[in-house]
């Protein structure tokens, strides 16, 4: 697997730590999904959740601080400067919301929150659109990484718009790439590890389903299908049958 | 004879005394705070007795324990039995079904069915209708429960507990985390607004994937508006966002609200544990109960009763998780 800014992930499935019906649930499917990132958000407290956070820190998994309910560049970018001091980290998850229904990210404040965190030292994970100038304009900001959505946060609509995943897969081939947010089903999560993609990140899926462990559990098998499948050179569907055993000398060829 | 020594007078505090003084032991009580009042969290309580809707996003002992608790209030407080009605805007509908698929207990509504409940409620075309739920008056209740002790004798100390206490019962929620390392503070907003052009008869919670919002009415006009569930421990004030986020769902529940007099802003931690669930926890001379969480009104019962078993007949019940006398 490509490398997130030098730091190899033990599994590619990148898990959020909101919604769920309680901590001691939330430990439970981190356990089950063996994921290796947890994204943990700072915005609705500055300052004030410190036990929770070291909840997130006890995990011993690797901390992803976002910036999830920024709107502006400036409050991404204060939360940014918040996050690293509270979670010792330079990795940060960007991500700024320009429609408050559905969620999509705020691409031209994104570049520029981008160039300047980067600037600043920062290693930035950017929430993007599937759009390929966009995601050009974040690696010509320093990112090193590319976070486009599934679909809208929260919808667990799964891909939307495969073509512009492929897209993205092969105008990229050498950026990681992680699909963040859509995801509702495991076999979202295998798809997008099948089209290339080298990490998965969900939380709603996790958090609000009724057995948030389990299906941390039906997620993390998933993504190492699709991860194993990719690897292993699928097939190319086709149109006609291909049979398997030989057909030459049977009845129906008469 | 032993005397017990309740330290804390909201929710848990009052209900394990009179759990108490119902099995005859002898108690008396201290809070350095006075009677029940804005110091303590339950005062902020919405007073929904509502196991079958927290079930929804609890685990099971929420709903097993909490329907003990109307008969337990019952004689002791004015109870409302007259159910929750759940709503959602149309949009919401997945929302709907998947709260309809996580509960039981409910009739499936349509629109003439919520008008007949709620005719103010005129918005909506699907819902759900928790006919076995109730609600209380929080702050009613407090003081019917401090009112019965006294009569029944329990003498209020408004003071700090002495250290050194024997058979003492630690009800002091968030402050007794110096001790119990494990409780946390989940903070939580409500307002409590005056709006005489809408009534509404029990309470209503209204789904929305990011602000959901539950309204209890208190008679006269006034309702209460809850509650954020935020993992914060600071308690110094509500944030605008919260505000704009009670005040826009309960608009959009019926628009007259838009001209509610806002009456009171609450802001406070709940105690709670990782599971979120309530514990009675005996270390030395001491037993612990606390972690009410969002349950205060709807556990203190189970949780008084596991106190009682534990002080005057040494049972342990589920919520005993620790017990080193």
């Amino acid at each position: 697997m490509k490398t997130l800014y030098g730091t190899e992930l033990p599994n590619p499935l990148m898990l959020g730590t909101a919604q769920y019906p309680s901590p001691a649930i939330l430990e439970q499917a981190f356990r089950e999904s063996g994921a290796g990132v947890a994204t943990v958000s700072l915005r609705r407290e500055s300052g004030a959740g410190e036990t929770f956070w070291r909840m997130i820190r006890d995990l011993g998994v690797l901390v992803l601080p976002n910036t999830a309910g920024c709107h502006t560049v400036k409050e991404a970018v204060n939360t940014a400067l918040m996050a690293r001091e509270v979670f010792n980290t330079k990795w940060i998850k960007l991500e700024l919301i320009g429609h408050t229904d559905s969620l999509q990210p705020d691409v031209f404040q994104l570049v520029e929150a981008a160039r300047i965190l980067t600037e600043d030292g920062f290693e930035v994970f950017p929430y993007t659109t599937d759009d390929l100038i966009v995601g050009e304009r974040l690696l010509t900001a320093g990112c090193e990484v590319l976070m486009p959505w599934g679909a809208p946060i929260g919808s667990g609509r799964g891909l939307n718009n495969e073509y512009a995943l492929r897209a993205m897969r092969a105008e990229f081939p050498d950026i990681p790439l992680v699909i963040d947010a859509g995801i509702g089903l495991p076999s979202h999560a295998a798809r997008a590890m099948e089209l290339g993609y080298d990490a998965v990140l969900l939380n709603t899926a996790v958090a609000r389903a009724g057995d948030p462990a389990a299906m941390a559990r039906a997620m993390k098998l998933a993504i190492e299908a699709g991860q194993l499948a990719c690897q292993a050179d699928p097939i190319e569907a086709r149109d006609m049958a291909e049979p398997s055993t030989p057909v030459i000398g049977k009845a129906f060829l008469s | 004879m032993t005397v017990w020594s309740v330290i804390g007078s909201g929710v848990a505090g009052l209900a394990v005394a009179t759990e108490l003084v119902s099995r005859g032991a002898k108690v008396q009580v201290f809070d350095p705070g006075g009677p029940p009042g804005p110091h303590g969290c339950s005062w902020w309580a919405g007073g929904m007795l509502a196991p079958w809707c927290e079930f929804e996003n609890a685990e099971e002992p929420v709903l097993r324990l909490g329907r003990q608790a109307l008969d337990w209030w019952a004689p002791r407080t004015q109870v409302e039995r007259r159910g929750t009605l759940v709503v959602a805007n149309p949009r919401d509908l997945p929302d709907l079904r998947r709260f309809a698929r996580r509960t039981n207990g409910f009739n499936e509504v349509n629109q003439p069915e919520i008008l007949e409940l709620e005719p103010e409620l005129s918005g909506f075309h699907k819902g759900l209708y928790f006919a076995e739920e109730a609600h209380l008056d929080p702050r009613q209740a407090l003081r019917d429960l401090s009112r019965d002790l006294q009569a029944q004798g329990v003498v209020f100390h408004r003071k700090l507990a002495p250290t050194r206490l024997d058979n003492a019962i630690d009800c002091r929620g968030l402050h007794a985390r110096e001790v119990l390392h494990d409780l946390r503070g989940v903070k939580g907003e409500m307002l409590v607004i005056r709006c005489r052009d809408v009534v509404l008869t029990r309470p209503v919670r209204l789904l929305h994937p990011r602000m959901p919002l539950y309204i209890v009415p208190r008679g006269d006009g006034v309702f209460m508006l809850g509650a954020t569930m935020i993992e914060s421990e600071d308690s110094s004030r509500i944030t605008a966002r919260s505000m704009l986020e009670l005040l826009s769902a309960a608009y959009a529940l019926n628009p007259a609200f838009g001209e509610a007099e806002v009456l009171e802003i609450g802001v406070d931690l709940r105690p709670a544990f990782p599971d979120n669930l309530p514990r009675v926890r005996r270390l030395g001379r001491t037993i612990y109960a606390n972690g009410l969480y969002r349950h205060g009104y709807l556990l203190a019962p189970a949780l008084a009763q596991g106190v009682a078993d534990l002080a005057l007949e040494n049972k342990h019940s589920e919520l005993v998780d620790e017990d080193r006398a």
